[in-house]
């Protein structure tokens, strides 16, 4: 691949993307999009972020050789880009801390967000502790349940945490909720969105945050080997782990890019969140992108059993990789996820979070079919803290 | 000239208020549309909107949420809607308006859409998470078909921007009265009126106002600072509740409004 130069000033990327929004938020998102047009080429907004970056969220993230799930699995050698040392456990802080510097300069005071797994709410929550920001985080009632500890982590932090009861009470309708919040409070509030969705310029600001992981494997990687990696794998809830480390190596077409799936209890069922493997296009939260949708068009509930991957829609970023080819697509179920966490747990004695164990599934696959000198490097987006709770229940489950 | 066109028309000779009722398809049953038509029109309707249930709509409060679960329990489609009013088109003379949001539209295909929407008798379209940034996706194409594509402006809309899109306007231009979603208020910014008459003096086309208006006080308050109101979460709650008197209430007060 030559140059690559995605989203158009509308914010598509081919057909995906764009601002499929309530007139009522237009103005805020275009405001928005100026604002970090502006940020971007300004030199004092880039030194706060890359200071936050360093002495709060603790980057760089190692770039750690697991040696012993390498000969486990008798092929590639495996590299993990480690997102979960990350202040918070996860990736999703890069964004937050971004979004928020952004949010100050903007002069707003206030912040909503979505949270499905908790960890982008616990990421926001702390940045508006951080950077005295009121903060209210929508999130679904079944994701309260299943990450009780994160809800409390964010009320801790400060933030109000409302519970959305409204359909699957997931993330895709904490995403609802939050829309609608923002809609009746845009004057003095930023939308701290999660992911690389929603209308633009959010898909490309939260990819820019998100590619410091890439950017720094990349350095990383070459300052060892004086070249890339010949692999790279990351899971896709609604892409912005996989984004923010595959963008840096877009253009680089030696890399091979894999994006990881949930399929829930397979794709063959109705219970999965792989979007981009069984999804169609469709217009939902701001950009059109693929959606598992029935045939009327109606938004279908995903399933996983992390809670960060349980969404029905993929970034429109993500859509326009699959059509052009860049990014190969692949998805790994609930059981294949809890193996490969007990694997990682076992051999490295690193517990990754439920999203990140779909990528080192699949990662324990694909090494089989390349040569031992070879390298994959897997982003492992964060820590498996908050999911020991599902994981005890589901190993109990398996025993009886 | 579109039956919308022709509707505001006469409404200007007569010196009337518009009174453009929303209600949600299928909430009841979709063997309930011709009876709820037949009614908005003998109480007067200039328009009627016909909500289609969308599983996530980002602009809609709790009332048209609700209604739209209903409707998506009992099956309702979008196809399923246009079927349905193709059979009784010939019944109904009033102007009839589909409010839905993009995706049940991308899924049916825009073409079939517009054809079906065509065979269907329909006479406008609001889309209401389809801004005029990305509207080339189906304008031109509704615009070929003698559908008119109602734009929204909102109060966060800069007035040049209002301007853009009043230009633009087919049919009449939506003037949303709050700062958020749809479903009842007890009372609007004092900043309303002083917006909805700007509006007025930068558009071309009929403006009527609509979120939240939910008494016959402000039907009649609304209404006179622009050339009428959309009324939907209280017509769906009182459809839902069969309380037709109320509806009667509401759109006669229409009829009284004062004819600056
Ligand atoms: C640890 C972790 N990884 C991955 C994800 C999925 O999100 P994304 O695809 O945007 O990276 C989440 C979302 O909550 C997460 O917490």
């Amino acid at each position: 691949m030559t140059t690559y130069a995605m989203p158009d000033e509308k914010g598509h990327f081919g057909i995906y993307g764009g601002r499929f929004v309530p007139e009522t938020l237009m103005q805020a998102v275009l405001e928005l999009g100026q604002a970090y047009d502006d940020a971007k080429n300004d030199e004092s907004f880039q030194a706060d972020l890359t200071y936050l970056l360093k002495e709060y969220v603790g980057r760089e993230t190692p770039l750690y050789f697991a040696e012993n799930l390498t000969k486990h699995a008798n092929g590639a050698k495996i590299y993990l880009k480690r997102e979960d040392l990350n202040h918070t456990g996860a990736h999703k802080i890069n964004n937050t801390v971004g979004q928020a510097l952004l949010a100050v300069r903007m002069g707003k005071k206030k912040i909503v967000a979505e949270t499905g797994a908790g960890q982008h709410g616990v990421a926001t929550a702390t940045v508006c502790a951080l950077l005295n920001l009121e903060c209210v985080i929508f999130m679904g009632e079944e994701d309260i349940k299943r990450q009780q500890l994160n809800v409390f982590r964010m009320e801790l932090l400060g933030a109000k945490v409302v519970s959305v009861t409204s359909g699957s009470r997931t993330l895709k309708d904490a995403c609802n909720e939050a829309l609608r919040y923002w809609v009746s409070n845009v004057t003095d509030t930023h939308y701290i969105l999660g992911s690389v969705m929603g209308p633009h310029p959010f898909p490309m600001m939260v990819r820019d945050f998100q590619s410091v992981i890439g950017k720094e494997t990349k350095q990383q990687y070459n300052e060892k080997f004086g070249k890339n990696p010949e692999a790279i794998i990351a899971c896709i809830g609604g892409g912005s782990n996989s984004m923010g480390m595959f963008y840096p190596f877009v253009e680089d077409s030696e890399v091979k890019l894999i994006g990881v799936e949930a399929a829930g209890h397979g794709i063959d069922t109705e219970q999965h969140a792989a979007s981009l493997t069984k999804g169609k296009p469709g217009v939902l939260h701001g950009a059109l992108m693929y959606l598992l949708q029935d045939d009327a068009g109606q938004i279908q509930e995903a399933h996983s059993i992390s809670a960060g991957l349980d969404y029905p829609g993929v970034g429109p970023e993500h859509s326009y990789l699959k059509d052009i080819g860049r990014v190969q697509y692949e998805s790994i179920t609930d059981s294949e996820a809890l193996d490969a966490l007990k694997l990682l747990c076992r051999l490295e004695g690193i517990i990754p979070a439920l999203e990140s164990a779909h990528a080192v599934a699949y990662a324990l696959k694909h090494a089989q079919t390349m040569s031992q000198n070879e390298s994959i490097v897997v982003c492992l987006s964060g820590r498996g803290d908050k999911d020991v709770q599902t994981i005890q229940a589901n190993m109990k489950e398996a025993l009886e | 000239m579109n039956r919308i066109e022709k509707a505001f028309h006469s409404l200007k000779e007569k010196n009337g208020k518009a009174f453009v009722p929303y209600l949600m398809a299928g909430d009841g049953g979709l063997d309930q549309l011709l009876e709820q038509l037949i009614f908005l029109e003998s109480c007067g309707a200039t328009a009627i909107e016909i909500g289609i249930p969308f599983s996530d709509p980002v602009a809609d409060g709790p009332a048209i949420q609700e209604a739209g679960i209903r409707s998506l329990q009992l099956g309702t489609t979008l196809k399923g809607v246009l079927s349905a009013i193709q059979t009784i088109r010939p019944i109904v003379s009033t102007p009839l308006i589909l409010m839905t949001y993009m995706n049940p539209i991308y899924a049916y295909g825009i073409g079939s859409f517009i054809h079906d929407a065509v065979k269907a008798g329909i006479d406008g379209c609001i889309i209401p998470d389809l801004p005029i940034e990305e509207e080339e996706l189906i304008a031109s194409h509704l615009q070929d078909a003698n559908i008119e594509l109602i734009r929204l402006v909102t109060l966060t809309s800069p007035i040049e921007r209002i301007e853009e899109i009043a230009k633009k306007g087919r049919g009449f231009l939506y003037a949303v009265t709050v700062t958020g979603i749809t479903g009842a208020r007890t009372e609007f910014n004092t900043s309303v009126a002083e917006y909805l008459k700007n509006i007025k003096s930068v558009s071309p086309i009929p403006v009527l106002a609509g979120f939240g208006i939910s008494t016959p006080e402000q039907v009649v308050e609304l209404g006179s600072y622009c050339d009428g109101v959309v009324v939907g979460s209280k017509i769906v709650q009182f459809f839902h509740e069969k309380k037709l008197n109320e509806i009667e209430h509401l759109i006669a007060a229409s009829k009284t409004a004062d004819v600056s």
